[in-house]
């Protein structure tokens, strides 16, 4: 970072510049990394019927021998019963597949979109980029229960469909797994839509009348100039969108049905009706590694993106 | 084509290249009375012009002037309103830009950032479908003739201005194009740089025997490197001719004013005939002769250009005979080396006249200095007789 230290202005104080480079560090040591040991701690506890719901507890009065006990009582026991339910594993599984399909489905819906907002007049930019965010202004909560009202047997569309004499008999759509797919991609949309709208909306024009200059017809230049200039906003965009897909639970608890069994309802049901808090830690911890790979490659990109500007 | 001895020659010939001057040669790009509009805006307006095969062509005038519009038409990326452009005989209308056989150097320059500069001049190469030993070789052609190779694999950002002023050169020409646009291509280097590689791209130019049609805002690119320039203001063309034509007989004030600096003597017409007109001057005091064969009338308004250095200046009385001799004061003087520029004030009137004189030796007996009383004349035939 000597770039950092070459452009420090003049008479800036380097504690000035320390505190606030602390900031984010002290928020993320208070509300991420700290809540993140206590979850991971409680994954090599022992479940118990007591207040809290597991052991052994660190009680630092009881000295050295307290602390080695502690210790001696920690066990990969959570672990090992992860794999002994095939149900956890077929959750991983489905949670993975449920959030990729999703995230592709919504890659395919939003870059038109996207592409369209970024090829719009300036003037109505902002509008359309409001319209994208409009959604969050209503609890996702309430959104999703607004959908059991469209998707249900008698709910709206099939009210519609019906009416429009497009169909007899009503659509089995809510508490199926296409129900799901609606969900997830209606949720999550805005957060593929934007980070691909911030870099088509960059992306410099002369660059495709460059390409059409020197032979290359505007269907091939989208391939060969378009979406490669987009893919970090591309890679962006999925990873934004994979990564709380699949711990998601709301969407499919309330649209799903018993064919979608997502990682973020078994632990659910672990944490809750279990009362298994160092199982369901366990299987929060494991669900963390699985998605150290891709959030890793997703900061390597970022990382090359931001050297390759430099 | 070589000058008729009986008509002198306006400027220094550069070779001996001419083919406006044939009427039997036909021109490799034609602009037909081609308007274009931007709602109420007229870009460009009515203009007609002829470029030939192996041309080196200027469009010149301020930003505005509609240049990069008609550049920009030629290249498919505006259509005219009206009027026709042909190139070699086909019309253009209808042909979108990716099949026209031309190409442009981006004044941006748009290289792909995520293409390396071989990858980049290979892009309208492999457009075209040409097999792979054949684009690596003309890539490689291409990067010796801007000397890139030892760049060849590295990325548009990791290059200088001048390496990626190269590139989009080197990719505009990869193609071999009947006619290759060069819009503002110097803008954005240093003054060194940018004369070093206005003689390189004339080198260019007669090497691979492509048309150039530069658009250019700096007058003294346009005259380094054209065989023609065409001088544009308000959508309007308003003279097309060689360099030395442009300097030495500009056809209007604004031409005059807008190439070089000039001196421009307002006046009305006293009497003219005999290769002469004699005129008296308004906002300058005196009697001008000046050369011509122009019949006017006596009494209409004209003015008088005369360049900074055709004109002399002298501490003495001038030769006895001298023409248009006037006195005034040195208001200001600004040594640049080659050149003295003086600004010296007219008696009796607020006229400022403008006269450079070449410091042909390191030292002077009687140097010329601030505030110092002169003598100012020139010959007939160095002024430019302007009525428009």
């Amino acid at each position: 970072m000597t770039d950092t230290v070459a452009s420090k202005p003049e008479g800036t104080s380097p504690w000035g510049r320390r505190l606030v480079v602390a900031v984010p560090y002290l928020w993320l040591l208070v509300l991420f990394l700290t809540p993140f040991l206590i979850v991971l701690k409680i994954s090599f506890s022992n479940k118990v019927v007591a207040q809290p719901p597991y052991e052994p507890q660190l009680d630092l009065a009881g000295g050295w021998q307290a602390i080695k006990d502690f210790f001696a009582g920690l066990t990969l026991d959570n672990y090992y019963a992860i794999f002994d339910y095939t149900e956890n594993i077929e959750a991983y599984f489905s949670s993975l597949k449920i959030a990729a399909t999703a995230t592709i489905l919504m890659l395919l819906i939003a870059y038109p979109m996207a592409y369209a907002m970024a090829r719009a007049p300036k003037t109505i930019r902002p509008t359309l980029v409001m319209a994208v965010i409009l959604p969050f202004w209503t609890s996702l909560l309430i959104r999703v229960y607004a959908w059991i009202g469209i998707l249900d047997r008698e709910g709206l569309l099939n009210a519609s469909l019906q009416w429009l004499g497009i169909i007899d008999e009503p659509l089995e759509i809510l508490h199926t797994e296409i129900a799901v797919y609606i969900g997830m991609v209606y949720s999550y949309l805005p957060f593929m839509v934007l980070p691909l709208y911030a870099s088509l909306e960059k992306l410099d024009e002369t660059l495709l009348e460059a390409a059409a200059d020197l032979g290359c017809p505007p269907w091939k230049s989208f391939w060969q100039v378009t979406v490669p200039l987009s893919l970090p906003g591309v890679i962006a965009g999925c990873f934004l969108v994979f990564i709380p897909a699949v711990g998601e639970f709301v969407i499919p608890e309330l649209l799903g049905g018993s064919g979608t069994y997502m990682i973020g309802q078994a632990l659910y049901a672990e944490f809750f009706p279990n009362l298994n808090w160092p199982g369901a830690c366990a299987i929060a911890v494991l669900l963390l590694l699985v998605l150290v790979v891709p959030i890793a490659i997703y900061q390597n990109v970022q990382t090359k993106e931001i050297e390759g500007r430099a | 084509m070589a000058p008729k001895p009986a008509q002198k020659a306006l400027g220094p010939i550069r070779r001996s290249f001419a083919p406006w001057l044939d009427p039997s040669a036909v021109p490799l790009i034609r602009f037909e009375n081609v308007v274009k509009r931007f709602g109420d805006f007229t870009a460009v307006d009515d203009v007609s012009l002829d470029v030939h095969q192996r041309e080196f062509f200027s469009l010149l005038g301020p930003s505005g002037c509609g240049k990069t519009t008609l550049m920009r038409m030629l290249a498919g990326f505006e259509h005219p309103t009206s009027g026709r452009i042909t190139l070699a005989g086909e019309d253009l209308a209808g042909v979108p830009p990716y099949r026209r056989p031309v190409n442009m150097m981006f004044q941006s320059y748009a290289l792909f950032p995520h293409m390396t500069v071989e990858q980049n001049v290979a892009f309208g190469l492999k457009q075209d479908g040409l097999p792979k030993p054949e684009i690596a070789a003309r890539v490689a052609e291409m990067l010796r003739l801007v000397k890139l190779e030892p760049f060849a694999k590295r990325k548009p950002h990791q290059l200088s201005g001048g390496q990626r002023q190269r590139v989009a050169l080197a990719r505009s020409i990869a193609k071999r194009p009947k006619v290759l646009l060069l819009d503002e291509p110097l803008g954005a280097l240093d003054k060194k740089l940018r004369e070093e590689t206005q003689f390189e791209l004339m080198d260019l130019q007669m090497e691979l025997g492509l048309t150039f049609l530069i658009v250019t805002h700096d007058q003294e690119e346009a005259m380094t490197v054209s065989d023609r320039i065409a001088v544009m203001d308000h959508g309007k063309l308003v003279q097309v001719a060689t360099p030395g034509e442009i300097y030495e007989q500009p056809n209007c004030r604004y031409v005059a004013d807008f190439i070089g600096n000039i001196n421009l003597i307002e006046g009305t017409v006293e009497s003219a005939g005999g290769g002469e007109v004699r005129v008296k001057g308004e906002d300058t005091p005196g009697a001008f002769v000046c050369a011509g064969d122009a019949a006017l009338a006596q009494g209409s308004k004209v003015a008088l250009a005369v360049r900074p250095e055709k004109m002399r200046v002298s501490l003495d009385a001038p030769p006895a005979d001298a023409t248009n001799v006037l006195q005034g004061e040195v208001w200001d003087l600004a040594y640049m080396g080659d050149w003295t520029v003086l600004l010296i004030k007219i008696d009796g009137s607020e006229k400022v006249l403008r006269v450079s004189r070449a410091n042909m030796t390191r030292t002077e007996a009687k140097p010329i200095a601030w505030d110092d009383r002169v003598h100012v004349w020139f010959a007939p035939d160095a002024a430019v007789l302007l009525t428009s």
